[in-house]
């Protein structure tokens, strides 16, 4: 059974406005799918319906074995929590917190914070040395590395990245992208959003959507 | 993490604290001083009101036309509980003063000083043990005579007659510009009536509530007197208390209302400033159960912060007050510090529920759109 299986998703706004159309998609485990096409094409919506934060209008969405075209509110938070990392391309630290706490949030809302653990995924993607730190003392490359400590923190079956290089200088993009490529190789199965080539070309699968429909897979 | 992240939250956005905690704690202060001052003013003016003359006289009952010393002293250790400011006790008898007939009063003159320190008087009370004599400013004007005057009192036809220096001329605006007074002592030795007095004018510290159980007091101590108020001091003590008090009362509660404004206003700026934080949590997988817990333990952390800053402000703000309006200072009550801080737990506590309510309904997928 594929970890992530979308059949026939559609999603309107007010009844009027149709973001996707009739999108299918299948993601095994251990897949790396990047998911491309131009602004406004529908790109976010399908993220935001993959990660739980919204849910689709039409045709049914399975993760893990769990239905959940028609989930409320709350199981779509536990879903979230329990089998979603999420890389953001503005990173999203909470300026408050050191970089190891920023992990340990993650935790947090998953289970038990562990601060051992929190500082070994941090050294994991090479910035344990920074994990005192605060975002503002770090630079983005190290911010999105933090980042993505914090996405695998609670060993979650989807990683999804949301534009992971988009902020980055090509020295940091290279230093992610092969954080991206270790992770996909001990199996993670990771699902990004880009509009960068080199990004989209390190994905096992290219998926392009235009206009809210899926062109090309 | 939860303590980790409501206090960092604070400590490590200073400029934020420092406004928020500025709401709070001036709330905090106007509150605790005026909840002090609201409480002090009773008592605080009912010390200004003794200014005004004796609130209480204890009179010879029924047929009696005296009392005895030896009473009025049980009666003064009866209200020990209370603060007496004085008992002044008055012998009365008609003497001839330079053989013109008059109603001489005998008294302790430093507790007439204290129970009446209206009288205005050009020179100086009797000294004690000294054959001196006090003129009220009419009767000094019939006789003629000055401060340092010399004049002559008898009891009575075929009694002796002393001299006496007039010490000081008084004017009280009543009829005891009328009157002479002498030491009760040498009035006693001269009419006969040792220990006796007619009457006593009692001033003591309390409202219209305690003054109604000092006369109880006093009336169930003893057979041979009747305590009686005197109505318009008691009345007019009572009535602009109880204006004072009320007006206290609606100041306090229009700051707090305005305190709750405030502060709700600065929380709501907190969440708005947070709300891509809020949604980030959210995207992590926090509930709202989690945001709730929060921004409550946000809320209630700056109350308490806030709460012991105002308090001590507060009880520095209504010392002033007192200092400056009644004289007198006041003391820290820890009953008052303990509500005031209660209180602004509360208030920030409610205050955060709007902004509470808008964070929970924040979209988590704001931060994937970047918003």
């Amino acid at each position: 059974m594929s970890l992530l299986e979308l059949k026939d998703v559609s999603m309107e706004y007010n009844g009027k406005v149709k973001a996707l159309e009739h999108i299918n998609l299948s993601v095994e485990r251990g897949d790396w799918v990047a998911i491309m096409g131009p602004s406004g094409s529908g790109k976010t919506t399908l993220m935001n319906i993959i990660g739980c934060m919204d849910t689709a209008t039409g045709g049914s969405v399975v993760l893990d074995g769990v239905d959940i075209t028609n989930a409320g509110r709350p199981e779509l938070m536990r879903i979230r929590r329990d089998k979603i990392g999420m890389v953001f391309q503005q990173f999203h630290l909470i300026p408050y917190l050191t970089a190891v706490e920023n992990v340990m949030v993650a935790q947090y809302y998953h289970s038990m914070p562990d601060r051992e653990e929190a500082i070994a995924a941090l050294a994991r993607v090479g910035v344990a040395e920074r994990a005192d730190h605060l975002p503002s003392q770090l630079s983005g490359g190290e911010q999105q590395r933090v980042c993505i400590a914090r996405a695998l923190i609670n060993y979650p079956v989807l990683i999804l990245a949301d534009e992971p290089t988009g902020n980055l200088d090509e020295a940091n993009q290279n230093l992610v992208m092969q954080i991206f490529r270790e992770l996909h190789e001990e199996g993670h199965t990771i699902l990004t959003v880009t509009h960068s080539p080199e990004v989209g070309a390190a994905a096992e699968r290219c998926v392009v959507i235009e206009h809210g429909h899926m062109k090309a897979q | 993490m939860f303590l980790t992240m409501v206090f960092y939250s604070m400590l490590r956005r200073k400029t934020r604290l420092f406004i928020t905690l500025l709401a709070v704690a001036v709330g905090a202060t106007i509150i605790s001083g005026m909840v002090t001052v609201y409480r002090e003013v009773p008592a605080q003016m009912s010390r200004a009101f003794r200014a005004y003359g004796a609130n209480l006289l204890v009179l010879p009952s029924g047929e009696r036309t005296e009392v005895s010393e030896e009473r009025l002293k049980e009666i003064r250790a009866s209200l020990a509980d209370y603060e007496i400011v004085g008992i002044a006790p008055f012998l009365y008898d008609t003497l001839a003063v330079n053989k013109q007939p008059v109603i001489v009063g005998g008294t302790d003159f430093a507790e007439l000083s204290r129970v009446s320190p209206y009288w205005q008087i050009d020179g100086a009370y009797p000294r004690e043990g000294e054959k001196e004599v006090l003129l009220g400013s009419e009767f000094a004007q019939r006789l003629g005579a000055k401060k340092g005057s010399s004049v002559s009192i008898s009891a009575g036809e075929g009694k002796a007659v002393q001299n006496y220096t007039v010490s000081g001329i008084v004017r009280t605006g009543g009829k005891e510009e009328q009157l002479a007074y002498v030491a009760l002592p040498q009035l006693q030795r001269m009419t006969g009536r040792k220990g006796a007095v007619s009457l006593a004018q009692v001033s003591v510290v309390a409202d219209g509530e305690q003054l109604e159980e000092v006369v109880s007091k006093v009336a169930a101590g003893t057979r041979d007197v009747t305590p009686q108020l005197v109505k318009q001091i008691a009345h007019s003590e009572g009535t602009v208390l109880g204006k004072l008090q009320a007006l206290v009362l609606l100041v306090t509660l229009v700051v707090l209302v305005l305190t709750l404004i405030c502060v709700t206003t600065t929380m709501m700026a907190v969440v708005t400033e947070r709300r891509k934080e809020i949604g980030l949590k959210k995207a992590l997988g926090a509930g709202n159960r989690d945001i709730v817990l929060e921004f409550l333990g946000n809320g209630c952390l700056l109350g308490a912060f806030g709460g012991i800053v105002g308090t001590g402000l507060g009880y520095i703000f209504a010392q002033s007050v007192s200092l400056n309006v009644f004289g007198r200072g006041i003391e820290f009550s820890p009953l008052i510090a303990v509500f005031s801080l209660v209180l602004s737990i509360i208030i920030t506590g409610l205050a955060s529920l709007i902004p509470v309510r808008i964070a929970t309904g924040v979209d988590p997928a704001i931060v994937l759109r970047g918003e």
